[in-house]
């Protein structure tokens, strides 16, 4: 497979997460503070790209394969089970905490703060653990 | 009006790099999936282009269009590490982030993604108010 066109993928990211001001934890944090001093700017930002992927997806797949690779490669899981929702809400709650998301978190690499490298050294353990974790828990579940 | 324009400007430019990554390649552009490929999966160059590519597009904002680099969060380094814990055990256990799910799982109309956008998305607003009203308002 040829992996070029990813270089250029992952310029438009860091270009758009960075432009959109989704890098700074302040606004992120702000966005997320409905009830208090709401910073509405990341409603552009979602609204902005899912306006783009909404439109543009259902026409790349009337194609029967990508331009440069011989098939999609997509999730091709339809239901919702409690690993997803409890997932994502482990997620929600570290987000909440920081303002990162691992995008933004790791293009503010490039500011070289410590807070930024710690958050995507402990992300990274926290994926590696995860494993572990839902094997545990899959573990303790069958046994009651 | 123009303190809007830059989030949507590049909101749609997110939007395009998830296209042209569907399109070209035919893959999700999800990060904290293509983070974690990058280490573990079986196809790492494409991801390791990506995330080189991630850090060039936020050199040129900052180099060539001379945005202001955000200033560092004031957040405790103990909370900065759980909180990266949580998104990381989170992200894979619900097989995407706020990309992954939010930018090109709500393009694909996928019910995954729908309903993890809005669980990350609420849980993301509780935690904040909690901070807000609870703990700091508490002490």
């Amino acid at each position: 497979m040829k992996a070029w066109p990813a270089l250029i993928s992952g310029i438009l990211f860091g270009l758009g997460l960075t432009l959109s001001g989704m890098s700074d934890p302040a606004k992120v944090l702000g966005f997320l503070n409905v009830t208090g001093a709401w910073v509405p700017d990341l409603i552009f930002v979602m609204g902005g790209a899912v306006v783009v992927t909404l439109a543009l997806t259902p026409w790349v797949m009337r194609r029967e394969a990508p331009l440069l690779a011989s098939a999609f490669s997509l999730p091709g899981q339809q239901l919702l089970d409690r690993r997803l929702v409890g997932g994502a809400m482990l997620f929600g709650i570290g987000w909440g905490l920081s303002g990162y998301c691992p995008g933004p978190a790791l293009v503010s690499l490039l500011y070289g703060y410590e807070s930024t490298l710690v958050f995507c050294l402990a992300m990274f353990v926290g994926m590696t653990l995860e494993g572990r974790l839902s094997r545990a828990l899959a573990g303790s579940e069958s046994a009651n | 009006m123009n303190n809007y324009l830059l989030p949507l400007t590049g909101g749609i430019i997110l939007g395009l790099s998830a296209i042209w990554l569907l399109l070209t390649l035919g893959r999700v552009a999800g990060i904290s999936g293509i983070a974690w490929g990058s280490i573990a999966g079986p196809d790492r160059g494409w991801r390791w282009l990506f995330l080189i590519g991630l850090l060039l597009g936020g050199l040129m904002t900052h180099s060539l269009l001379g945005q202001p680099v955000p200033s560092e969060s004031t957040a405790p380094l103990w909370l900065i590490a759980f909180s990266g814990l949580l998104v990381g055990i989170g992200t894979r256990m619900g097989s995407g982030c706020t990309s992954g799910h939010g930018v090109c799982g709500l393009g694909r109309r996928s019910p995954r993604s729908m309903a993890a956008t809005l669980t990350f998305m609420t849980l993301g607003v509780v935690t904040v108010f909690m901070m807000q009203n609870l703990i700091r308002g508490g002490a």
